[in-house]
């Protein structure tokens, strides 16, 4: 069956949308997007805690993209911008779900999934561990952050990640990431 | 030899930078042995932004104050930062090492473990004196 982001979009939309967002994402795109959620009534009433975690969540899944999105394929019903990626911040009951979804070139689907499923294996203190030896080693990434993004989501949240992929053509997958914070 | 020294001493300029909404506050103060950075650190491009306070502390470290001080507040990071952070803490226990005294002092507020356990994970790694400080709301 054909991948349909409509349908897509009706299943992430569930809840109260805080903020919803699909085309390039910039850096001027992820400070307007942090404003934004910053002066939502949702943000505004939420204790201390809770609310920097979303703040910070928010933007690492964002800058995750900044430094990972592709074109996407000219066929996919979206626009054709060079980094394209989608953000949807909502408050479903008690939590808050961050789902971002980009379409991304197949050959990167092992890569991403390994390192995803590998993150979601670890128990909390290995994810802790696992952080800190990242944190100290001496490669630095062209991007800055080495790896830790992943990592940090799910260390913060305290949640597993839930990814998936669907198959858009034969050269592409559209990657949906959902991240839970309670 | 003298105007050499003097050089290296007074060349020592103080760097203030006012916050933005994704770099912090930053103060950086030779003469009292002061490094400040306050606020919150989420720069897309963490190196190019800290890469003027490494190579300060890289001057810094050649004659470094008596004593210097580090105040650490931030009100939460992105994971690009807290590479270049753990960098600035390398630099200051290089000087930590050279028998002049840093003391890094680690600001988060009372409810947040995140930055409690940031605190943390830098401890673990540098070994330097470092005063965890909770701050109430």
């Amino acid at each position: 069956m054909a991948f349909d982001l409509k349908n897509w979009y009706l299943e992430k939309k569930q809840g109260d949308i805080i903020l919803e967002y699909n085309g390039g994402i910039t850096p001027e795109l992820i400070s307007e997007a942090l404003e934004s959620i910053e002066n939502s009534l949702n943000m505004k009433n939420e204790k201390n805690r809770v609310r920097k975690k979303v703040y910070n969540v928010f933007v690492e899944s964002l800058q995750n993209l900044y430094h990972h999105v592709d074109l996407p394929p000219s066929t996919a019903p979206v626009e054709q911008s060079s980094n394209f990626g989608i953000i949807i911040l909502s408050k479903d009951g008690t939590f808050y779900r961050i789902s971002t979804g980009n379409f991304v070139k197949k050959e990167k689907l092992n890569y991403i999934k390994d390192r995803i499923d590998q993150v979601n294996s670890l128990s909390d203190e290995e994810v802790r561990m696992l952080y800190r030896d990242i944190l100290n080693n001496d490669e630095f990434s062209e991007k800055g952050g080495g790896g830790l993004g992943m990592l940090d989501i799910v260390r913060k949240t305290g949640n597993k990640l839930e990814y998936y992929f669907y198959q858009f053509d034969d050269e592409y997958i559209f990657f949906s990431l959902d991240v839970y914070i309670s | 030899m003298y105007t050499l020294v003097n050089r290296i001493a007074t060349s020592m300029e103080t760097i203030i930078r006012e916050g933005s909404p994704k770099t912090p506050f930053v103060r950086l103060d030779g003469e009292k042995g002061v490094v400040e950075i306050k606020g919150r650190s989420i720069p897309e491009n963490s190196v190019e932004f800290y890469k003027p306070i490494i190579d300060w502390l890289e001057k810094f470290g050649e004659a470094p104050s008596e004593e210097t001080n580090v105040n650490i507040q931030l009100e939460y990071f992105n994971t690009s930062s807290s590479k270049c952070i753990l960098d600035i803490f390398k630099r200051l226990e290089l000087i930590h090492k050279k028998g002049h005294p840093v003391e890094i002092n680690w600001y988060y507020e009372e409810d947040d473990e995140d930055m409690f356990e940031a605190g943390e994970d830098y401890q673990s790694i540098i070994n330097i004196p470092f005063k965890m400080i909770e701050m109430e709301e």
